[in-house]
């Protein structure tokens, strides 16, 4: 790749804020919604889920950007899956060594993040196909745009459940939490 | 002078039936059993039904306002939510939630999938399963009828039963003629049956609702309660069954809703059917005694996909 230095800035850049808005992992490609869904009960909770998910997404980003050149075609996704459960780990048992607070109120969410489309989407249709540096800006822009996705989520969902409105910290809560965000959005662009 | 001909495609036949005038004939046939429900739990019930129908209206107002629609205010389709809802409320429920599981029944269930038609739930049951599932401790506060104003609260016949310290209805003090008139706590506007039927046998005189839902709705949860409801294989108390909790008023009202019940006779009989079992199933294992208001949330889910097996005969074809 010879890209000019400047040039280079820039796309990286874009690159990066592409997954906070235009191609909002949640609210735009409407991936990982599980997650999104079960963990939003609170902003501690949606914080670390994010958090977590996108220290695995960066690192994920990377590593599986510089093996693509050597990746066998056929077995690639196993071969990410190894990559993406390998940082998984790690972060399952960082979390369990200096929050268990948070592991524990997240459960089984965290080793589900080894299945999380978010994650797998941007190894198979992003970092199997461009540079390390860029995939990294890729992933730190994707776990951005997650973690503030389900943040708002899980803040309109706290304060109302703490209303009293005690449907909004049940399932329901979450998918119309998430469907009124998603409409707004919407149509905010609509009218653009 | 105007050209008042109008070109059109067949059918030319045109029948004076509107929805004005079906949403109002349904909410005149609901209004017996209402007053019979102020007549049982007292004034505060009345208060309820009004609270919950100039809530779901205004609620329409302003939505139809805010997304510059036609107002539609009178057709009686938010009037109608508003009273099913009330209907299906206890009477000693506060009236700020009222207002708000009115306003969610309108605004989420009916005008967020783009208003009167296109709802795929019926949004007075969408509003009461919120508040149900929002506020439980208070939507399960069922009063005796005839009481003083700072009401006794008691159970519902269905949470005896479910409590299983019920062996026959005889044991709390209840005949089925009791049931039938709505002597029981209840919700305010499913405990007089009598009513209830009367208003439902006017609909379906006037062939306003058919008879397909209801009757298979009924049948399907009567025969399941009698066969497998009671301590032995077919012997359970399938009269009882029926007449408790809000069976009637769900069958002859609220599944037979145009916009969230199928388009064919025969896809209507397994609707029906389907909300008889659920219900029975709820009622029989689930966590909550009465299962008329899930039942028929479920099934309406499943509407689309019934219309598409059993579609409609396209006029003028032959099959």
């Amino acid at each position: 790749m010879v890209i000019k230095n400047n040039k280079n800035k820039e796309g990286l850049l874009r690159e990066f804020s592409k997954g906070i808005f235009r191609q909002n992992p949640i609210f735009v490609s409407v991936l990982g919604l599980c997650p999104a869904l079960a963990v939003t009960t609170s902003l501690e909770n949606a914080l670390g889920m994010g958090v977590a998910v996108s220290f695995v997404l960066v690192f994920s980003n990377s590593i599986i950007s510089s093996m693509r050149n050597i990746l066998p075609n056929k077995i690639r996704i196993p071969c990410f899956i190894v990559v993406i459960a390998s940082f998984v780990t790690i972060v399952e048992l960082l979390m369990a060594a200096f929050a268990p607070l948070l592991a524990k109120q997240l459960g089984i969410f965290v080793p589900l993040i080894v299945v999380n489309c978010i994650i797998m989407g941007r190894a198979e249709a992003f970092a199997s196909r461009n540079s390390v540096l860029t995939s990294l800006f890729d992933g730190l822009g994707m776990g951005l745009g997650f973690t503030l996705a389900i943040s708002c989520v899980a803040l309109i969902r706290q304060v109302l459940g703490r209303c009293g409105i005690l449907v909004m910290l049940l399932p329901p809560g979450a998918l119309l939490t998430l469907g009124f965000l998603m409409g707004g959005l919407n149509l905010m662009k609509k009218e653009k | 002078m105007e050209n008042r001909l109008i070109s059109s495609t067949s059918p030319h036949i045109h029948k004076d039936i509107s929805i004005k005038r079906i949403m109002w004939l349904v909410f005149f046939s609901l209004v017996p059993a209402g007053i019979a429900g102020i007549f049982l739990f007292g004034s505060n019930t009345l208060w309820i039904i009004l609270v919950s129908i100039i809530s779901a209206v205004i609620t329409e107002l302003l939505i139809q306002c805010l997304r510059h629609q036609k107002i539609s205010i009178t057709d009686g389709s938010a009037v109608l939510t508003g009273l099913l809802l009330a209907y299906t409320l206890p009477p000693t429920l506060p009236l700020w939630m009222v207002a708000l599981g009115s306003f969610f029944a309108i605004a989420i269930c009916k005008q967020a999938f783009g208003g009167l038609g296109c709802n795929i739930f019926n949004p007075a049951l969408g509003g009461r399963a919120f508040l149900l599932l929002s506020f439980p401790k208070y939507m399960v506060r069922f009063i005796a009828p005839f009481g003083s104003a700072d009401s006794v609260t008691s159970a519902t016949p269905l949470v005896l039963l479910k409590e299983g310290n019920l062996q026959s209805i005889s044991q709390i003090g209840l005949s089925y003629m009791d049931l039938f008139l709505g002597r029981r706590s209840g919700s305010l506007g499913e405990v007089c049956i009598a009513l209830l039927l009367l208003g439902a046998l006017f609909l379906l005189i006037l062939r306003v609702i058919s008879w397909h839902v209801p009757l298979s709705f009924i049948l399907t949860l009567g025969i399941t309660s009698w066969l497998w409801s009671g301590k032995n294989f077919a012997c359970g108390d399938w009269l009882f069954a029926i007449l408790s909790g809000g069976v009637i008023l769900g069958a002859f009202f609220m599944a037979t809703d145009y916009v969230s019940s199928p388009l064919t006779r025969k896809a209507q009989l397994i609707f029906g059917f389907g909300c008889g079992l659920i219900t029975f199933v709820i009622r029989k294992w689930g966590g909550y005694p009465e299962g008329v208001c899930f039942s028929i949330l479920i099934m309406n889910a499943t509407v689309p996909l019934l219309d598409r097996f059993f579609p409609p005969r396209v006029y003028g074809y032959k099959k």
